[in-house]
């Protein structure tokens, strides 16, 4: 996967600022896409466009608060495609994986910058900044939960255990 | 080497010989979603059961709660609930709960004695882990968790290693389970229990209620715990036996059981707490906050956290006779219909009225900024609930202080934070 970071360095963006809870009365992935992030920057769908970002960069704790899965999805009906931060929110965290949304842990999070542009290697765990031609070892993921990122999220891994 | 509660019990789960660290695909007990986050899970349920015929995993085993958005705040509220309806209808769900019967979920489940020690429950709200208090091993999920729960009746976990919170001392008046978990959330932080089991222990948590032990674990959540847990005694026996639930299994800690961590507190010198804006880490003693004298507009005694009986009946004995300062709205929630009648017999619900306050059908309402109490921009609310984010009661220039429902109560009464001891 490669592509460019949008970054956020503030530390615990919670669920109520990814998906304000007033926008709460539909889960249509599109409607919720307008609004992802809007409290915290209202340009923030913009940006992504200008940018042609794809990767969001964030500070410790990222998704803490709410279990609302509608946080997740309307950072991915936005078109983010990978988020990267120190540390997540648990419910957070699993709620990345069950919709197949990749979410990595990363630890030199100075090392990246709005801009960047970043390749990584899930298998592998390599995590390549193209733009200051660094490279980073990245966690990877047990068996179990590479079998759901692979299955594209809980769902078809379910359906294949219910057929 | 011994096991925490917690890995005792997600190992009675899932026939493994597995310890903290684990990844497991365990079953589980009961599951759980309301108007927010059961549309979603539906949605993924009906997915996967697609041209398969099959219905939900055991129609007694599902509990779907209207309680967020509702009485219906508006018509996309309204769709929302229908979804839930024409589903517990469709499986033939036992444990929906209609309005008029429904509740804050956190109050109501273990009140309909729908959550044992021992089991291992999920739920589509982060502060599922509520009912830890229990014995049991709960926790909140996502939706797409709970639409696969509904499906295979598995949910999958990594093992938490667990923290050991021992709670040593006396309790100060007019300090509740409510100051002790703003106070440790205080010292540890909003991330200071990310992914780890929080076990509650020591001589005071021994002698704590029911009520104030469901506060302490509902709050696990707001410092990155995947569950709070108190392991279970003769008080959470008293409390099945009034519920009418029989059938459960208590577990404890083994002596030589590892801990990531163990953290002492003296409870002699904790004051009732306050968090400020706008993270729940930010507490401080309400000694330091009373001379500040931070003036509110709205003051909400209710919610998961703190609308039991014991709240309410607390918040009745500072208000008697009080009047509710003439620039605050203070709104009551009773968390379930039965709190609400008992409340109502007791007279407490009068007590309210008579100080001016005013008393609401059960609802999270106001808590996430839904309805029933939210703010314009530059207002402040002292509130009983669990989490004071940019925007969480209403506009994002407004402002939540999390209290004790006394300091919430004695709040309203002067218009500025304050206890009832600076009454």
């Amino acid at each position: 996967m490669k592509g460019n970071v949008i970054k956020y360095d503030e530390k615990n963006i919670n669920t109520d600022l990814i998906i304000p809870a007033r926008y709460l009365i539909t889960s249509d992935p599109d409607y919720l896409a307008e609004h992802c992030m809007e409290d915290l920057d209202p340009d923030f769908n913009e940006k992504l466009k200008e940018m042609g970002a794809t990767i969001m960069v964030g500070g410790m704790n990222f998704g803490c608060g709410s279990s609302r899965e509608q946080a997740p999805i309307a950072l991915k009906a936005s078109g983010i495609k990978c988020i990267i931060a120190p540390s997540f929110a648990r419910i957070f965290f699993r709620n990345c994986i069950n919709i197949g949304l990749p979410i990595i842990e990363f630890k030199d999070f100075d090392e990246l910058h709005t801009s960047d542009e970043i390749e990584i290697e899930f298998t592998e765990g390599i995590l390549n900044n193209c733009s200051t031609k660094q490279k980073y070892k990245i966690m990877r993921m047990p068996p179990f939960i590479q079998e759901i990122i692979q299955s594209n999220g809980l769902v078809n891994f379910a359906r294949k255990r219910i057929l | 080497m011994g096991f925490t509660i917690t890995e005792k019990i997600l190992r009675e789960h899932c026939n493994n010989n597995v310890s903290a660290g684990d990844f497991i695909l365990a079953n589980i007990d009961k599951c759980l979603a309301n108007d927010i986050t059961a549309p979603i899970a539906i949605q993924v349920f009906e997915k996967i059961v697609e041209g398969t015929g099959k219905s939900v995993f055991d129609k007694n085993k599902v509990i779907l709660t209207p309680d967020h958005f509702t009485p219906n705040k508006d018509v996309a509220s309204a769709e929302q609930c229908k979804i839930l309806r024409e589903f517990a209808h469709k499986n033939q769900i036992i444990n929906y709960f209609e309005i008029g019967r429904v509740g804050i979920e956190h109050c109501l489940i273990p009140e309909q004695g729908l959550v044992s020690p021992g089991e291992v429950f999920i739920g589509a709200d982060s502060h599922t882990c509520t009912y830890g208090a229990l014995g049991a091993f709960s926790t909140g999920v996502g939706s797409t968790d709970l639409g696969v729960a509904m499906a295979l009746g598995q949910c999958w976990f990594k093992i938490p290693e667990s923290i050991k919170f021992v709670y040593n001392g006396k309790l100060k008046d007019w300090v509740s389970g409510k100051d002790l978990i703003l106070y440790t959330i205080g010292q540890i932080g909003v991330d200071g229990a990310t992914y780890k089991a929080m076990e509650f222990t020591g001589d005071v948590i021994k002698k704590l209620s029911m009520p104030n032990r469901f506060t302490m674990c509902n709050m696990a959540i707001e410092a990155g715990g995947k569950n709070g847990i108190i392991i279970p005694d003769k008080i959470t026996e008293i409390y099945l036996k009034k519920v009418g639930n029989k059938k459960y299994k208590m577990y404890d800690s083994d002596k030589d059981a590892e801990y990531f961590n163990v953290i002492e507190f003296d409870c002699n010198n904790i004051e009732p707490q306050v968090a400020f804006p706008h993270l729940p880490e930010n507490s401080k003693p309400i000694s330091e906050v009373d001379g500040m004298k931070v003036e509110i507009e709205q003051a909400v005694i209710g919610s998961c956290t703190n609308g039991r009986l014991e709240d309410l009946r607390i918040a009745a004995k500072i208000l008697k006779t009080q009047t509710i300062h003439s620039n605050v709205r203070c709104i009551v929630i009773p968390g379930t219909q039965q709190i609400y009648l008992e409340a109502l017999k007791e007279g407490l619900i009068e007590i309210f009225l008579n100080a001016g306050a005013i008393v609401s059908t059960p609802t999270c309402g106001p808590c996430l900024g839904g309805f029933m109490g939210v703010l314009a921009a530059g207002e402040r609310a002292v509130s009983t609930t669990n989490r004071n984010f940019v925007g969480r009661m209403g506009h994002i220039e407004s402002e939540v202080y999390l209290s004790s429902p006394a300091v919430a109560a004695a709040s309203a009464i002067k218009g500025y934070i304050t206890a009832p001891n600076y009454l």
